[in-house]
């Protein structure tokens, strides 16, 4: 890992070396959606109507109207207890709404269990990272792929059955451990892996389905920096092959860097949207994060510096040892 | 100390039917805790049904195999009952329940509601349900002598329900063995680890989750059917002491391994035996009458399980690499 540290090698994965065919497209698609909260696109995926969810006497999501769009990376920014995770709870059945509806690729999910929201393409990954700790890294990415015949108890009996399948899955699990660098963890037990490889793993796991649209929660959260920026062009890569990625960060450098579209959440609400440079400067989004980052100047690239970065391991460890 | 009495009836235990019987039961509990993660702390329960199920069906008439079969469907039925509203919950939910239920079932049992069916606390005698077991018996009267083994071919405790028995635990190690490699054991595997995950990649845990309850509940089954074969069916001698020392035989031989019930049921009933004739050839019998001597050596076991687990908790054939990093 240590002859990776200078990093920002690949030429896709370079911020500065001008935009790639995938973020002018999308950039292009953007084009005539106006930058205000609920804003309707012309190819929206995900649409949300009224959600709500109460616990208690705290309203943890308000979202009156949201669309994603196709084919793009969205980005969903807000300070701590904002309502991100909630959000994608919600959408992708892990947790109940007091009300609301929505539908993903034309077809209303509200109220579908966790299971059917992921076979229908939508596919997330966790905040707190799940790893399932005493299995192997390859059957962890192996347990991400679809239409294998073998989960099907009787079919498990006859192996010539599912074998053929078991195949490609490994092939394609091998590619993408490569692809994440985690090929030389294969058959260690996912437990053993730092904070930071458990959440490449359930990246890799979650993109082991196809998914149509990827949710990331804090996808860098405790990643080694010198994996971030390979990780940045990865993710643009999905897009280009026609994945709708939609993320939750708090890291303000990848944020104008990756997405074509950013959706600020504060106090369950969304309270801006728009292109990363047009969102950035609105006063709302300054606002909301004026008691998480006050000192910070949102965007700067000072974020990523290394201090910054340690401190978020620090985070993302701390929380670790929390669970 | 008559030491060759003490080994002979020791490995006497190496082929009891008892044994098979704890063995089969624990490959159902393993499938279960071990590879599903499921806290069933019943087990009793699905045996005792077995065992009635078997019991009362021959009684009324029924072949061996349909017997079989509808011991086996009291545990569908059972298990079914268990996880429809538990298996949506937290894990310590079905915990509680199958505590309860299996109770349920010995109480129901020993009642005298249906004492013309289960013949209340006084169960029912092994010779009025033996009968279409013994009659498959290729094996010509008279007794045998294998090494320091003699038993009758036929009789009620000999060779024939030892074959039987064994046969059906060597089965269902080859069954869980093949299913285990399969992506259906990799997809229980993934819910005993992390169910949400598992469920954010698109599989129907319920499901699975009903598959392992069921398929585990079958094996159990089968177990208290072969449990009660060489003797009779009683439902005090399969309560909470019987679940108790199923989790003990797969704790022992190691929780979410093929062999590990087979190696921890051997294990149990070698020392347990060792134990207590150890005891019985030791201590003064004007101190300790023989009574006092079957909760003693329960008492022993009972510490000896405490040290296995501080001290090798993941059981004889686990893997302690599994151990080295803590669980959720
Ligand atoms: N299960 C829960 N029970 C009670 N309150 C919750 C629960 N989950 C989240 N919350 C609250 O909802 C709010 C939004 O949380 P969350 O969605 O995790 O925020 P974010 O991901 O934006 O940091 C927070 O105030 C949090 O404390
Ligand atoms: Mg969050």
């Amino acid at each position: 890992m240590s002859a990776e540290t200078s990093g920002a090698t690949a030429p896709s994965a370079t911020p500065r070396s001008g935009p790639s065919a995938g973020t002018v497209a999308a950039t292009a698609a953007l084009a005539g959606v106006e930058s205000r909260p609920g804003a309707s696109k012309p190819d929206a995926i995900l649409v949300a109507d009224d959600v709500v969810r109460r616990f208690g006497g705290l309203t943890a999501v308000k979202v009156d109207h949201l669309e994603v769009q196709r084919n793009v990376i969205t980005a969903l920014i807000g300070p701590n207890g904002a309502g991100k995770t909630t959000l994608f709870n919600l959408v992708t059945g892990f947790d109940r709404p007091s009300s609301g509806t929505w539908t993903f690729d034309g077809a209303s999910m509200s109220g579908k269990p966790a299971a059917r929201t992921a076979q229908a393409g939508m596919v997330r990954t966790f905040q707190l990272t799940k790893a399932l700790a005493r299995m192997t890294v390859i059957d962890n990415m192996r347990l991400g792929a679809r239409d294998q015949p073998g989960e099907n108890m009787i079919a498990a009996l006859v192996k010539p059955l599912w074998v053929k399948r078991e195949r490609e899955i490994t092939v394609k699990a091998d590619e993408l451990l490569v692809r994440f660098k985690l090929d030389h963890l294969r058959d260690e037990f996912a437990g053993s892996l730092s904070g930071g490889q458990r959440k490449l793993l359930e990246m890799a796991r979650a993109l082991m389905s196809d998914p149509v649209m990827i949710m990331l929660d804090e996808p860098m959260a405790g990643v080694n920096p010198a994996l971030t920026q390979s990780l940045l062009g990865h993710i643009r890569d999905l897009r280009d092959q026609g994945m709708t990625v939609l993320f939750v960060e708090h890291d303000m450098h990848m944020v104008r860097h990756i997405s074509d579209w950013v959706v600020v959440m504060a106090e369950g609400r969304i309270v801006a949207e728009g292109p990363p440079e047009t969102v950035m400067e609105d006063a709302a989004v300054i606002d909301a994060y004026l008691g998480a980052h006050h000192d910070t100047d949102l965007g700067d690239d000072a974020l990523l510096a290394d201090e910054v970065i340690h401190n978020l391991e620090h985070e993302a460890e701390a929380e670790e040892e929390n669970r | 100390m008559d030491w060759q009495r003490l080994l002979t009836l020791a490995a006497a235990e190496l082929i009891a039917p008892q044994t098979a019987a704890f063995a089969l039961a624990a490959i159902g509990l393993n499938v279960h805790f071990g590879f599903t993660g499921l806290l069933n702390m019943g087990h009793a329960g699905f045996m005792l049904l077995g065992a009635y199920g078997f019991a009362i069906s021959t009684i009324a008439g029924a072949p061996l195999w349909l017997a079989l079969i509808i011991a086996m469907a009291c545990a569908v039925v059972f298990a079914l009952l268990l996880g429809i509203p538990t298996l949506k919950l937290r894990g310590d939910y079905l915990a509680i329940v199958t505590i309860s239920a299996a109770e349920i079932v010995r109480m129901v049992g020993r009642s005298t509601l249906f004492t013309d069916l289960t013949g209340a606390s006084s169960g029912i005698r092994g010779n009025t349900y033996k009968s279409t077991f013994q009659a498959l018996s290729p094996l010509p009267d008279g007794s045998t002598t294998i090494g320091p083994f003699t038993y009758g071919n036929n009789l009620s405790n000999g060779w024939w329900v030892r074959i039987a028995a064994w046969a059906i635990v060597l089965l269902a190690v080859l069954f869980i063995y093949l299913l285990m490699r399969s992506p259906w054991g990799r997809v229980l595997k993934g819910i005993r680890e992390d169910e949400d995950a598992v469920r954010a990649l698109g599989k129907s845990v319920y499901a699975y989750k009903m598959q392992a309850l069921v398929l585990g509940g079958v094996l159990g089954a089968l177990g208290g059917v072969v449990y009660v074969l060489p003797t009779s069916v009683q439902p005090d001698a399969m309560g909470r002491a019987m679940t108790f020392f199923v989790w003990t035989v797969l704790l022992l031989g190691g929780a979410a391994t093929i062999f590990g019930p087979v190696l921890g049921s051997m294990i149990f009933f070698v020392t347990l035996s060792i134990v207590r004739t150890t005891m019985r050839e030791v201590l003064p019998p004007d101190v300790f009458s023989p009574a006092q001597i079957e909760p003693l050596s329960g008492m022993l076991i009972g510490i000896a399980l405490m040290l296995l687990v501080i001290f090798r908790p993941q059981g004889i054939l686990g893997d302690k690499k599994e151990l080295t990093f803590h669980v959720r």
